[in-house]
């Protein structure tokens, strides 16, 4: 029995991809449709239109003949199909249909775009052409996906992975989609910074912006302006430095302490997940902006000038401090916990005393988790957009720098791809150095034995300064959030404090009338289509993070370093270079997605990736591996282990994914800036708009919103992980499992 | 209906195992077992012995050579496909399935009808006599109780082999002995061909129909127990199964089968294993001494140890230490005494000279 279906096991799949590969070139639109999401194409001319014809259709009409040889590879599996796996006819075929029809695929789509040829020595080698194509469709998506999978399987067929379709299969997928959307487009706007005006490449072009004083200026030695990436690296070693030391301090207090209030510390780590990253800075300018409380208050006291001392270095530095110190925070608690309380124990017994035990033992444990801890803060200051807009002033950084290249009077793509390529380096040099100088030293001590020690408290000589400081900035952080929430309820801040709901009102007003609802709030369009974003953008990410940590964990192959550096690499590059390139990117053919919700969906896919992987690799390390092999023996496939075992085991980890991957989505801003239309707008961006109209009533109301939403989701998250364990254990107890 | 089995004899031909470019984990066995035999993979860590399993499982696929189950050349054969199943040194229950869920698993991917697949599973869990215990967790079993679902689990798939890996590891020492003739017994019973991987000796003499004694990453020995413990090839297989003194001997006469050799002043006669005259080792079992013999050889007490139920004594002589063991505890020799200590007759085994250990 169990012979018979393993021989036909490769076949229904093998079908499966071929009749795809049939219905997306002979019946699906192949090129891309105005809207991904909505059919009126079905009844609009389908299928002899020429915007909405399948490919095949358009060669029976003479058209876009370039798309005929797409036959040859579409039909030559068909070749195989009775064949056996092992043959080695069956795996060279599948190979040679799925490279030529792939490979013909990305010649043709790159060769001949919106206005025929695409490099002027191909009109001179092949003459003139009278046609043109535009972004690739529904139809050329799936022929795509034909082509790798059956790619895929011959490669399988050749023994590879030990012939398993599914591993190979997802390796091909992830390699593929992270190509075309990670390096492609940052090769894209590598070249993009050589292009001249007329459209050479030089360079000429490109030293003159790299070299430019703008950039690396020193200026401000001498009392002048320093160069924007002096400043974005100045500014970022500062936040990494003192972030660190921050949520260093409330680690050891939640730890190494006898502080009752410690479930209150822990919260504050929600608050950067849920707090989109410039309301920090908003909210220091409801208190320190020149009519801020604080500096009213000491203007009306002291009978001094307000001055506009928050917009530049310092109110970026503060609201970056107060943004990222909780990250940090969450970092630090697991080095800090991880030391084994048996080290500190064995120690005192050696007679050291608490503080010679922390000096000498807990501190150097917790170095290689400190530096990490630094190099996330100087990743985050580097990356974040919204706090040096908003507080900026005349204190230009490398983020903001890139958006006014692209959206200002200079509409410069080069300049912003070189800022880009610089902003790049700083954070790829730090990503760097965590990986490679971090990485192979861990100094994690907790095995999973049982470890039954407790971990001595701090001596009182460092526990009274650490508790005095992250308790004054905890207290800190507290003031700043019930400042966003009460600015959201004054009517204009330092000028009318009356108490009001107006600007509720404005954003979030519905009227009931014959129709129904009508959504009349100005917040309510770009809130729905954020949540509709963030909503398909979820799934896709945990699925693609999942996919690729069992890879990471689970199988061996070829490359697979390679493979790891590339899934994790889009973590250090910044929201604004990933804007930056995707534009470059995506405007032209074949993926001509820029202005569509796609390209919003597919960027959180790619930045919140790292995160789905992240918490995919952590929750699977957990699992034994001997779980899998179990499965593998008792007659299950990969694709069976997978789903079976594997899944069902990481549930709680599947939704937490997806919810931060949500919640991410939702609060992102330095990607989406670029990448919103008028059609999808998102609410960050929205709001950033408000925030530039000097309208902070209204852009706080939403602020406000947003973070209530995303916390009760955290929490609805948290309450149903929850039950899941909860639920377990119930049905041990009714034993109704069969 | 109930469980039968398909057992089929196991072959490596020339099998090498490569690890990353230059790690030899298996270095070209040949390796026969007999369908129905429980054949044990006994040797040192990083021996092989793990490696070697997991091949005929497919959870790794040999690098080099032939491996046959039956008649079927299944070297490429992942372990989906192949008709093996493993018991697993930390168990490996799904800790989100039942026990009844647990033991359908396999079943249910063999193409069997629901209620055949769950009468099949019942019918496993009756045989290692955990009936009515279906609906439970695994969190909700002991170990021992643990380790019988997950043998049930491979049972059921009625496997042409069943393999064990290291099985009774994680269980507490008077559990073990009856759990290991609780497998002798379902083996023997369904007449299974079981390879069993451990790396305790005591176990391995136990259960065993044939012991296969691997050492860096080839094979040292293969026989029944009794064979090896009584006739080890060589000092490896000596000191391995059992502990042996090595003494150096000079074998001064073959005749036929038999062979004399002196030891110092002491001569001794003991089959000779195809050996010439000339410098050989002798390999003896601790028990194998005579302690007080009248013609024995001087050895001077150096460390003696009550351990109960006998003596355990560390004794000087001119070529180095040995460790003897004595059943008189009642009068023991003291630390500083001189003994004249004889060999049995039957026991001590010729070895030859200068081997690598």
């Amino acid at each position: 029995m169990k012979r018979v279906r393993s021989n036909d096991a490769a076949n229904p799949v093998l079908i499966f991809w071929i009749i795809a590969g049939l219905v997306g070139f002979c019946l699906l639109p192949w090129y891309g449709i105005e809207d991904f999401f909505q059919f009126e194409w079905l009844t609009d001319g389908y299928p002899f239109d020429d915007d909405y014809a399948p490919g095949a259709f358009l060669i029976a009409q003479g058209q876009k003949l370039w798309l005929a040889p797409f036959l040859v590879p579409l039909l030559m599996p068909l070749l195989v199909l009775r064949r056996a796996k092992t043959d080695p006819i069956y795996s060279k075929i599948l190979i040679l249909a799925g490279a030529l029809g792939f490979g013909w695929l990305i010649i043709q789509g790159f060769s001949i775009g919106i206005r025929g040829w695409n490099f002027s020595w191909m009109e001179a080698a092949f003459g003139e052409l009278d046609d043109r194509q535009f972004g690739m469709g529904y139809g050329a998506l799936i022929c795509a996906s034909s082509f790798l999978f059956i790619f895929t399987q011959g490669i399988a067929a050749r023994g590879a992975i030990n012939g398993d379709v599914f591993v190979v299969s997802s390796i091909g997928g992830v390699v593929v989609i992270v190509t075309a959307f990670v390096f492609f487009p940052i090769a894209k706007m590598l070249t993009a910074a050589f292009i001249t005006q007329d459209g050479g490449y030089s360079l000429a072009v490109f030293a003159s912006k790299f070299f430019d004083d703008r950039l690396w200026g020193l200026g401000c030695l001498s009392g002048g302006r320093c160069g924007v990436a002096w400043n974005s690296l100045f500014l970022a070693v500062m936040v990494g430095f003192l972030t660190t030391v921050l949520g260093l301090f409330f680690a050891l207090i939640v730890t190494r302490s006898g502080f009752r209030y410690k479930k209150v510390l822990r919260a504050l780590t929600v608050l950067p997940v849920i707090t989109p990253p410039f309301v920090i800075g908003l909210a220091l300018i409801l208190l320190f902006g020149l009519s801020g409380t604080v500096t009213v208050f000491f203007a009306d006291l002291f009978g001094v000038q307000p001055t506009r001392w928050l917009y530049g270095l310092p109110g970026v530095l503060i609201a970056q401090t107060l943004a990222f110190t909780p990250i940090a925070f969450l970092v630090l608690i697991g080095v800090v916990e991880g030391v084994s309380p048996s080290m500190e124990e064995a120690a005192q017994t050696l007679r050291a005393s608490k503080w010679q035990v922390f000096k000498t033992v807990s501190l150097p444990l917790m170095r290689p988790g400190l530096a990490n801890a630094f190099l996330l803060g100087f990743i985050e200051s580097m990356a974040d957009f919204g706090n040096p807009l908003v507080l900026g002033g005349n204190f230009d950084v490398l983020s903001t720098e890139i958006f006014f290249a692209i959206v200002g009077a200079q509409y410069d793509q080069g300049k912003a791809a070189v800022l880009a390529m610089v902003l790049l380096s700083f954070t790829l040099g730090a990503f760097y150095a965590q990986r490679f100088w971090l990485g192979k030293k861990s100094y994690t001590t907790v095995s999973g034995k049982g470890d039954s020690g407790v971990h001595p408290h701090m001596p009182s000589a460092l526990s009274v300064p650490v508790l005095m400081i992250a308790l004054g900035w905890a207290a800190f952080t507290i003031v700043v959030y019930l400042m966003i929430f009460y600015g959201s309820v004054v009517e204009l801040w330092g000028v009318n404090n009356t108490l009001t709901l107006k600007h509720y009102g404005t954003a979030f007003s519905v009227r009931f009338d014959d129709e129904g609802i009508r959504w009349t709030g100005a917040a309510w369009n770009s809130f729905w289509t954020t949540l509709q974003i963030a909503g398909i953008a979820a799934p896709l990410t945990a699925i693609v993070g999942l996919i690729t940590a069992y890879l990471l964990t689970r199988q061996t192959f070829a490359g697979k370093n390679a493979f790891e550096f590339g899934t994790m690499l889009s973590f250090a590059i910044p929201g604004t270079v990933i804007g930056v390139s995707y534009i470059l990117a995506f405007n032209v053919p074949p993926i001509e997605i820029t202005g569509t919700g796609i390209i919003l969906v597919v960027s959180f896919i790619f930045r919140n990736m790292p995160v789905g992987v992240r918490a995919g690799i952590a929750s699977m390390s957990q699992l034994d591996k001997s779980l899998d092999e179990s499965s593998l023996t008792l007659g299950a496939n990969s694709w069976q282990t997978f789903r079976r075992v594997i899944l069902p085991l990481l549930r709680p980890a599947i939704l937490a994914a997806l919810v931060y991957s949500f919640v991410r989505a939702m609060t992102a801003i330095s990607a989406v800036i670029f990448l919103v239309s008028a059609e999808y707008d998102m609410a960050t961006s929205y709001i950033i708009g408000r925030v530039e109209n000097n309208d902070y009533g209204l852009a706080i109301a939403y602020s406000t919103t947003l973070i209530f939403v995303m916390l009760s989701v955290v929490l609805a998250m948290q309450l149903i992980v929850g039950r899941i364990n909860i639920g377990r254990r119930a049905a041990n107890g009714s034993g109704e499992k069969t | 209906m109930s469980i039968n089995a398909k057992a089929a004899p196991v072959s490596f031909r020339n099998v090498t195992k490569i690890y990353g470019k230059d790690v030899v984990a298996v270095d070209s066995i040949n390796l026969e077992i007999e369908a129905g035999k429980l054949v044990t993979l006994l040797g040192p860590s990083g021996c092989g012995k793990t490696t070697t399993l997991r091949m005929i499982a497919g959870l790794e696929i040999a690098s080099k050579g032939k491996i046959y189950i039956g008649d079927q050349d299944v070297t490429l054969l992942p372990a989906t496909d192949r008709d093996v199943s493993m018991v697993f040194q930390s168990y490996a229950l799904f800790p989100h399935m039942s026990v009844i869920e647990n033991v359908s698993y396999g079943l249910t991917f063999s193409g069997f009808e629901k209620s055949e697949t769950r009468d099949r599973a019942h019918q496993g869990l009756e045989l290692v006599g955990l009936k009515g215990y279906g609906d439970r967790l695994p969190s909700e079993l002991s170990g021992g109780q643990q380790q019988r679902v997950a043998v049930a689990r491979a049972l059921v798939l009625e496997p042409q082999v069943l393999l064990f890996d290291e099985p009774l590891s994680n269980l507490d020492a008077k559990l073990r002995r009856q759990v290991r003739e609780d497998i002798r017994d379902i083996q023997q019973n369904l007449g299974l061909t079981v390879v069993y991987v451990t790396h305790d000796q005591e176990e391995a003499l136990a259960v065993s129909d044939e012991i296969v004694v691997m050492r860096n990453a080839g094979i040292a020995q293969v026989g029944a127990p009794r064979e090896l413990y009584d006739a080890p090839a060589d000092r490896f297989v000596a000191d391995f199964i059992g502990e042996a003194n090595i003494i150096p001997c000079e074998i001064t006469d073959v005749q036929g089968e038999t062979a004399q050799i002196t030891i110092g002043t002491l001569k001794h006669q003991l089959p000779a294993r195809g050996m010439v005259p000339g410098p050989a080792n002798l390999a003896v079992r601790p028990t194998r001494f005579k302690l007080g013999a009248a013609d024995g050889l001087a050895m001077q007490v150096e460390k003696a140890t009550y351990v109960g139920s006998r003596m355990e004594y560390t004794l000087a002589t001119s070529f180095g230490e040995v460790f003897v063991v004595s059943e008189d505890v009642d009068a023991p020799l003291a630390i500083g005494d001189t003994v004249a200590v004889g060999l049995d007759s039957i026991g001590p085994v010729l070895l030859a000279a200068n081997e690598n250990p």
